[in-house]
């Protein structure tokens, strides 16, 4: 309990890289959940025991993967109803994981638990440059809420 | 097996027939309880061929008259069988447990597993879904002279947990297919009965492959069909509708318009409360999450039994932590998940069964409930 401020959790876990299961990194992080403003996300801190893996060749492949792609990617229910996804669309739902993490920390509170259930739709939005982008719809899961 | 038709004339004759059908555990085809025998009411019983001449003579001496619906069983059975040979189900040594089965699928299981386990297993009508579906549950229970004490364990009474449905499967395959060679098992088969209930949400089950995989409470029409769905785990009459509930149907933790307003919490409660005094162990699988929980999850003031009830969960999860490293956290849900009022397990204990637990299956929130099949057998190994 922090006096006028909120309470703050200190945390200790492992890191596992998925392209590298068995390599595992320790870390540490402070998450602060405001008092005041609850519809501010809370603060995080965190540090990295060592050096995080380099992910460019996978993020590479994925690139060229996309790119070589004669029409937009589209696709729906990742996982599927039985939990498989297509090896193909891995780097796909890797990418929603990620930015899934983003919206979950910025709607988290003391009270909630969410967790990506799954890709309902994401389709690649047609751009001019060298970029790639995505539009996801996803369903987040609360554990406390349902 | 011959079936007979009898109308039971006089309450002697009907404590009769009761007596004769739970001594001999005779398949009763109409009523499907013994309790519903009633005087004047059509009765008609399934008895197996070693049995015929006894039951008969049994009849005989009761003054109790009988017609033979059916002569042999077997004859009609597969005089019926001869057009659908093509589209005959998986006899169960051809069942898949490492992949996710359909209502209808599961259903057809029952029916076979009982089929080929004839000397321990029984199919049992429990009661009716919103939708008009029936609930059954199998009982494996070893003859003998001594009346055994019962453990409970039901599954898939929240639709999107198919990993729970697919454990009940699982469980009861790796009973039937090792008790006559698994000391353990047949050791403790000796001791207990056991009542497995497959799919408790049948509707919601259904309604999770047919239409919304996220689904998670039963079918239920509310404010003109304008909106569907009671939890069934805050429907039990357990500080019903006090803590951890909704009281609006669009919620997934709406707790219905009173406690025991469903059929399948009904059809549930009532068993139950039948058979408590025999009931040793409530257990009600679910997941994700990987816990098991103690009641209670309306209070945080323990049970009466706590310290025993702790000390075997933790066992409990230290054997399964055993198989694959997996961790399981051990507690009361109110102290360890969240608040909740109107649970099954909850209820189960207040109603006088000491052992009571809910257990949250794999995994932790990296598949939830979209468990990949590759993870159906490793959950179920250190689960059993």
């Amino acid at each position: 309990d922090i006096d006028d401020a909120g309470h703050t959790y200190h945390l200790e876990f492992v890191l596992e890289d998925l392209n590298d299961q068995g390599s595992t990194v320790n870390c540490t992080a402070e998450v602060l959940y405001h008092l005041g403003n609850r519809n501010a996300p809370p603060d995080v801190q965190f540090t990295v025991e060592g050096e995080l893996k380099s992910s460019d060749e996978a993020d590479h492949q994925f690139y060229n993967q996309i790119k070589s792609l004669k029409e937009e990617l589209v696709a729906e229910n990742i996982p599927d109803s039985h939990g498989n996804v297509p090896p193909a669309l891995v780097p796909v739902h890797l990418l929603a994981w990620a930015a899934a993490g983003y919206v979950i920390w910025q709607n988290s509170t003391e009270d909630t638990e969410l967790h990506l259930a799954q890709i309902k739709r994401v389709e690649q939005v047609k751009r001019s440059d060298e970029y790639l982008e995505f539009d996801y719809v996803i369903l987040l899961h609360d554990v406390v809420s349902q | 097996d011959q079936v007979l038709h009898i109308v039971p004339e006089t309450s002697e004759q009907v404590q009769h027939l009761q007596h004769l059908c739970s001594a001999l555990l005779l398949d009763l085809w109409k009523p499907w309880l013994p309790e519903d025998i009633q005087a004047g009411e059509d009765l008609h019983i399934r008895v197996p061929a070693p049995l015929v001449q006894e039951v008969k003579d049994s009849l005989d001496q009761h003054m109790v008259s009988y017609k033979v619906l059916i002569p042999d069983v077997q004859e009609l059975v597969v005089q019926s069988m001869a057009g659908e040979r093509s589209s005959q189900r998986q006899v169960p040594e051809d069942y898949i447990y490492t992949q996710y089965h359909p209502m209808e699928e599961i259903y057809q299981w029952m029916t076979e597993i009982q089929n080929s386990n004839r000397e321990l297993v029984t199919q049992h009508y429990l009661g009716t879904t919103v939708e008009n579906r029936p609930m059954y549950y199998l009982q494996i229970s070893q003859p003998s002279d001594k009346t055994k004490k019962i453990i409970w364990m039901d599954c898939g009474i929240h639709a999107r947990e198919w990993i729970s449905p697919a454990f009940c499967q699982w469980f009861v395959k790796e009973i039937l297919q090792n008790y006559k060679s698994d000391q353990k098992i047949s050791r403790f088969l000796q001791n207990w009965d056991l009542y497995v209930l497959p799919v408790l949400n049948v509707d919601g089950y259904i309604y999770s492959w047919e239409n919304d995989r996220l689904w998670r409470k039963n079918r239920s029409p509310h404010m003109s069909g304008s909106c569907y769905g009671t939890d069934l785990n805050r429907n039990f009459n357990s500080s019903w509708g006090t803590i951890g509930v909704s009281y609006n149907c669009s919620s997934q933790i709406f707790c219905g318009s009173g406690p025991e307003s469903e059929p399948e919490t009904r059809a549930v409660a009532q068993f139950i409360e039948t058979k408590k005094s025999d009931i040793l162990c409530y257990l009600t699988i679910h997941s994700y999450g990987q816990y098991i929980l103690t009641p209670y999850g309306s209070t945080t003031t323990p049970p009466s039994n706590n310290e025993e009830l702790m000390h075997v969960a933790e066992k409990a999860a230290a054997a399964l932590m055993g198989k694959y490293g997996t961790s399981y956290q051990v507690g009361s849900t109110s102290l360890i998940l969240y608040s909740n009022s109107g649970s099954s397990r909850d209820w189960a204990h207040m109603t006088g069964i000491p052992f009571s637990y809910t257990f949250e299956l794999r995994d932790n929130g990296t598949h939830g409930f979209v468990l990949p099949p590759d993870q159906i057998q490793p959950t179920c190994e250190e689960t059993m």
